[in-house]
């Protein structure tokens, strides 16, 4: 599913050059649910970015389903991120001044999903929005906005957006990490929930409980891979 | 998707309402001082009253008879004996209407003195114009045939002359000495009507227009009216070749003329030829266009400077935007159609103000009966200039924030 083979990773200023990564090999299988853990700094947001195309490495290859993407131009990065990853942020990141209804919808945009009512030509985006805010249990606010909303349930709408496109791979970067440990969990059985209807995720975190919930777990220390393990569902 | 753009444009508005204020007003008074020029620019050269039919009219202002060198000339608008011999006989054209320079003149009621415009017409000047009668009628061929001292006044000289909305059709004005009768009174024409505008129209045969003078020099304009816009075209051809057939040389009042120039030309053309120096309408437009552009390019540049600074405000949802697929040109496209829509609104505003401001000019008798309007020429040229400057002021800071890289974006 995403394979990275000798990925380094360089932050070039004028006076300074930061090695982020260093020889990164990892293949990361569908379906996989997959934690990264490691200390402050050591590259995990990095490799997410990287995985998920919003940022190019400085050497190596990055694969996604089996096509190699270090090549790809502006307008087919965009189209692969957008028919393929959903994210997931630990911030959230939502649009304060549209409704949860309207954030659901932004991947949408930027396919062909009619904004009309034809049942001809499937779903539109409405109703794909109203299904995904069904799925983490927010159809009931579907027209507040971002500031209305408790940080376990602006994560949820995230989490919908991430997925409303029906992506095969979801990428967290640290989604419990602003969150209390109730809705932690509930934000993870999400998780867990989406990985059994097959998508591959990929989840940053600091946090080892939550890792543990995961199928794999990488550990990362100062850019390079230090552990790749298997784990059981702490359920 | 635009419906989005366009809730989101809506909303950046309302975040700072003082940033808003400063960005609104420098459009809309941008733009303002554009709409109201463009409605002068329609006022002097559009069609207008009484001048309804002026896209297929032709006009004639001047003759110049020209020596053998070039090097000397007269000119002058045309006479009364040229016109009977070379214009009046013309076939192509639906009607020909002659009508005099604009004579000042005074009249006097009891010991006040008027000054006034006067022009001589023919009756067919009537019926080529649409001048708009508050009472009465024009003079007819009748009345130029016989010479009758008849008069059409102007409704702003009735009220001078007589008092405000008097009754006036079949009383007497005195203008130089002679008394004329009332047969009509007409709107007012603006003074920028170089062809209409009068306060008192005679026939062009009353004994003190002195029309019969021997030379091709003289006081008279001519209005032709084609039967289409097509039409155009074969009144200038046959104009030219009756001109072409004039013998040469000739002498007229002592002077030895070699060359005839003369033409049957569009009111723009006409106007630009006597008024502005004679720039054809390509020329004028461009002029136009670069004044328009450069006048635009200082506030928009502030507007890309305020944009640019401003647009670290939205990294998240770039960033978020470009993360879920947006490629950098649906982006481009996103915040210039945000910069216009702020510009429309801008546009809007300077609607309102530029009507205020035109029906201050039009009453504050800078140009006596000025009626600059807000028309659908208007409203075009304002949108298109709007648009542009919706685009020119968008397009920076849009490619710098679409420009912007997902990572970067995103942490900040």
């Amino acid at each position: 599913m995403i394979s990275l083979k000798k990925i380094e990773k360089v932050y070039r200023t004028s006076t300074i050059e930061t090695l982020a990564l260093t020889n990164i090999n990892l293949h990361i299988g569908a379906g996989e649910f997959v934690s990264i853990m490691g200390p402050s700094g050591c590259g995990k947001s990095t490799l997410l970015n990287l995985m998920g195309l919003l940022d190019a490495p400085s050497a190596g290859q990055v694969e996604i389903g089996g096509q190699t993407v270090t090549q790809y131009r502006d307008k087919d990065l965009a189209q692969l991120r957008n028919q393929k990853i959903g994210f997931i942020f630990q911030s959230f990141h939502l649009i304060n001044d549209l409704s949860v209804l309207d954030n659901v919808e932004i991947p949408l945009l930027y396919r062909a999903a009619s904004s009309r009512k034809d049942d001809t030509v499937g779903p539109t985006r409405r109703q794909m929005a109203q299904e995904a805010l069904e799925k983490v249990g927010l159809s009931n606010r579907v027209k507040h906005f971002p500031g209305q909303l408790s940080g376990g349930q602006k994560q949820r709408v995230a989490i919908a957006r991430a997925i409303v496109g029906r992506p095969s791979i979801i990428l967290a970067d640290e989604p419990t990490g602003n969150l209390d440990s109730g809705m932690g969990n509930e934000i993870m059985a999400i998780l867990q929930q989406l990985n059994a209807d097959g998508a591959t995720i990929i989840m940053v975190t600091h946090d080892e409980t939550m890792a543990k919930k995961t199928q794999r777990l990488v550990r990362l220390f100062d850019g390079s891979m230090v552990g790749d393990s298997t784990l059981m569902y702490d359920v | 998707m635009l419906t989005n753009y366009i809730k989101i444009a809506w909303k950046v508005l309302l975040r700072h309402p003082f940033y808003t204020f400063i960005t609104l007003f420098g459009i809309s008074l941008t733009l303002t001082v554009l709409m109201v020029l463009t409605s002068f620019i329609d006022h002097l050269i559009g069609v207008h009253y009484p001048e309804t039919k002026r896209n297929r009219s032709l006009y004639m202002m001047q003759l110049g008879i020209i020596d053998s060198t070039k090097n000397s000339r007269n000119q002058s608008s045309l006479s009364y004996k040229f016109l009977k011999q070379f214009v009046l006989p013309l076939q192509t054209p639906e009607k020909i209407a002659i009508v005099s320079d604009r004579m000042t003149t005074n009249s006097y009621v009891g010991s006040k003195r008027l000054r006034l415009g006067l022009k001589f017409t023919d009756a067919a000047f009537w019926e080529i114009t649409d001048f708009a009668f508050v009472a009465g009628k024009p003079y007819r061929q009748p009345n130029v045939t016989n010479g009758d001292n008849v008069a059409v006044i102007s409704e702003s000289f009735r009220d001078d002359y007589f008092g405000k909305e008097a009754a006036v059709v079949g009383k007497s004005i005195e203008v130089d000495n002679t008394r004329y009768r009332v047969l009509g009174v007409v709107k007012s024409v603006p003074d920028t009507q170089l062809f209409t505008s009068a306060d008192v129209y005679l026939p062009y045969t009353v004994p003190k227009s002195n029309y019969l003078t021997d030379s091709y020099l003289g006081m008279f304009q001519v209005i032709m009216l084609a039967r289409d816009s097509q039409n155009m075209a074969a009144i200038e051809q046959e104009y030219k070749e009756v001109i072409s057939r004039i013998p040469v040389p000739f002498v007229d009042n002592g002077f030895k003329a070699y060359h005839l120039e003369t033409d049957a030309k569009t009111y723009f053309d006409t106007f630009a030829n006597t008024q502005a120096g004679g720039p054809d309408i390509a020329t004028f437009l461009t002029l136009v266009v670069l004044f328009a552009l450069m006048f635009m390019l200082l506030p928009a540049l502030n507007l890309v400077n305020l944009n640019v600074g401003r647009s670290m405000e939205r990294a998240s949802e770039i960033g978020i935007r470009k993360a879920f697929g947006a490629p950098i040109t649906t982006l481009l496209g996103q915040f210039i159609i945000e910069n216009l829509f702020i510009t429309l609104l801008g546009g809007l505003l300077a609607l309102g103000l530029s009507w205020i401001i035109i029906t201050l000019i039009n009453q504050s008798g800078w140009i006596a009966h000025l009626d600059m309007t807000i028309n659908l020429t208007v409203l075009i040229v304002s949108t298109l200039l709007t648009l542009i400057f919706g685009v020119l002021s968008g397009i920076i800071p849009a490619w710098r924030m679409a420009k912007l890289s997902i990572a970067d974006a995103l942490k900040s």
